[in-house]
């Protein structure tokens, strides 16, 4: 089984779990820039997590036969602290970047002034860019939230087709797909959405332009979480065939507009079989 | 060893071909004026570059991150090294290109200092490079530019970096000229054996052919016992 997860934060994961991970059969995902639990206070420290999501972690992965990609952009809660917003006049350097495959996470966290003006910029950054766009739905609020969104994206010059809008649930999943969007569902340890969930909607809804994800970060979270639908989706009666669209190809067909997917895990070339995290560095 | 336009343009598919010349093209033109500071009274500074990339950087730059979906990744090193050779950018905005460069465009710029004629202005870079983990980062710092410009403690530390990380030490230029008859590098790889030993773990291969290498004679023969 392949499995590519399309949102998870790698830079808040262990050796371990990207072991784990392809053990599980995942080889490629997509690492969104999103908020890093402590506030940062300048631009300069977000440019420095862009690197690493450009050089360190797509090493990390690779020593692990994971294909790294990423989606750059500043994230919604930032974006109202007006000490961080200069990284969206830096953001076009970044986005030129061969491993970089949409903008995102972008969205609505609070749904403010400062969050519609951060949204709608980022997403003509996109359209400039010939990048998808990967939206966050928010957390509270959800529908109208959801709604707000999918306005902000027919107001811009990006096509839905080219948008992601992701942590969706039973009850934001029908406007998604309606939209035009791309449907992404995070699935959690627990609260948000679970495997078991996640199959009734697939059922539902069908599998068409819809994206499981495991979001796993800092927090409470699943870096298998992909592999555990994917058995769910099984045990119910899904076959190899559908399971492999949603795990493989549909985030494939979206991410791979950006025209930037390098699948092929290249075996490691004699200069490159080196440790340096399996030692844990000097 | 890198590879020359005349090998590539054998393996690139027709549409990356064409987009190299254009490139080349453009960083042809970087040269011809300056790539970032006030201008010049012929050429006013605009602010923008000509092509309205919007990073701010000069159009060729753009090209030099792009290299890899335009050639494949495979000839993203190659490209990035025909660019530079043509751009032919001062220390100053090549220690940009750098510093904004991703791992693969660091590897890049790194491959190909010794043919920039920087005389010793970009050891930095190589510096950056040997402090980090990344062994395709490590490895290419490794080359003819470090053998010539690296001072000697700089040096062994390079070396003993490979033997750490496993970047083999066939990627070192000049390995046997700058090892020949070092003591005190023949010292640090005897330590870092004794501690393997004390470990209860290997001794790397490519130490015991360092060390090999240090035992011979530098170039007048020396006073042996
Ligand atoms: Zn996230």
């Amino acid at each position: 089984m392949r499995i590519f997860d399309p949102h998870i934060h790698m830079t808040s994961r262990t050796t371990d779990d990207y072991q784990a991970m392809y053990d599980s059969g995942v080889r490629a995902l997509v690492e969104p820039a999103f908020w890093l639990g402590q506030p940062r206070t300048s631009p300069a420290s977000f440019y420095d997590y862009f690197d690493a999501l450009l050089g360190w972690e797509p090493f990390r992965a690779s020593q692990y036969g994971i294909a790294h990609h990423c989606t750059l952009a500043l994230n919604p809660k930032e974006a109202n602290d007006p000490r961080c917003t200069p990284v969206l006049d830096a953001l076009p350097r970044y986005l030129v970047k061969d491993s970089v495959v949409a903008v995102g996470e972008i969205g609505y966290d609070s749904m403010t002034p400062a969050e519609d003006t951060a949204l709608a910029a980022q997403l003509q950054l996109a359209a400039d860019h010939g990048l998808p766009a990967l939206v966050h739905t928010p957390h509270r609020d959800k529908l109208a939230g959801l709604r707000r969104t999918i306005d902000a994206v027919r107001e811009s010059a990006l096509a839905p087709e080219r948008v992601l809008l992701d942590h969706l649930n039973e009850t934001t999943v029908r406007d998604a797909l309606d939209s035009g969007c791309w449907a992404g569902f995070s699935i959690y340890p627990d609260t948000k959405m679970d495997e078991d969930r996640m199959v009734t909607v697939l059922r539902n809804h069908g599998t068409d332009r819809v994206l499981v994800n495991s979001a796993a970060d800092w927090g409470r979270s699943d870096p298998l979480k992909t592999r555990k639908v994917a058995d769910a989706m099984l045990k119910a009666g899904f076959d190899e065939d559908e399971v492999d669209k949603v795990l493989w190809r549909n985030p494939v067909a979206f991410y791979g507009q950006s025209g930037r997917l390098q699948l092929d895990i290249a075996a490691p070339d004699p200069l490159h079989e080196g440790n340096s995290i399996l030692r844990g560095g000097e | 060893m890198l590879t020359t336009r005349e090998e590539l343009d054998d393996r690139l598919p027709g549409a990356a071909r064409a987009w190299l010349d254009e490139a080349l093209a453009e960083a042809a033109h970087a040269t011809d004026r300056p790539d970032t500071g006030t201008g010049t009274p012929d050429r006013p500074d605009t602010g923008n570059p000509p092509s309205g990339t919007g990073t701010g950087n000069p159009p060729w730059e753009t090209r030099f991150a792009s290299a890899g979906r335009h050639c494949g990744t495979e000839h993203a090193d190659a490209v990035r090294a025909l660019l530079l050779i043509e751009a032919r950018p001062a220390a100053p905005d090549l220690a940009r290109l750098y510093a904004q460069g991703t791992a693969a465009e660091r590897r890049a710029v790194l491959l190909t200092l010794h043919r920039l004629d920087l005389g010793s202005a970009a050891l930095t870079l190589v510096e950056d490079a040997l402090r980090t983990n990344d062994t395709r980062l490590v490895a290419a710092a490794v080359g003819p530019y470090a053998a010539a410009h690296l001072d000697a403690h700089g040096w062994r530390h390079a070396i003993l970096k490979c033997l750490f990380t496993e970047v083999p030490v066939e990627a070192v230029a000049a390995l046997a000229d700058r090892a020949r008859g070092d003591a005190e590098l023949a010292r640090m790889l005897h330590d870092f054996a004794a501690e393997r030993t004390a470990a209860g773990r290997p001794v790397p291969a490519d130490l015991r052919t360092v060390l090999a290498l240090t035992a011979t004679p530098a170039a007048a023969p020396t006073e042996e016992s």
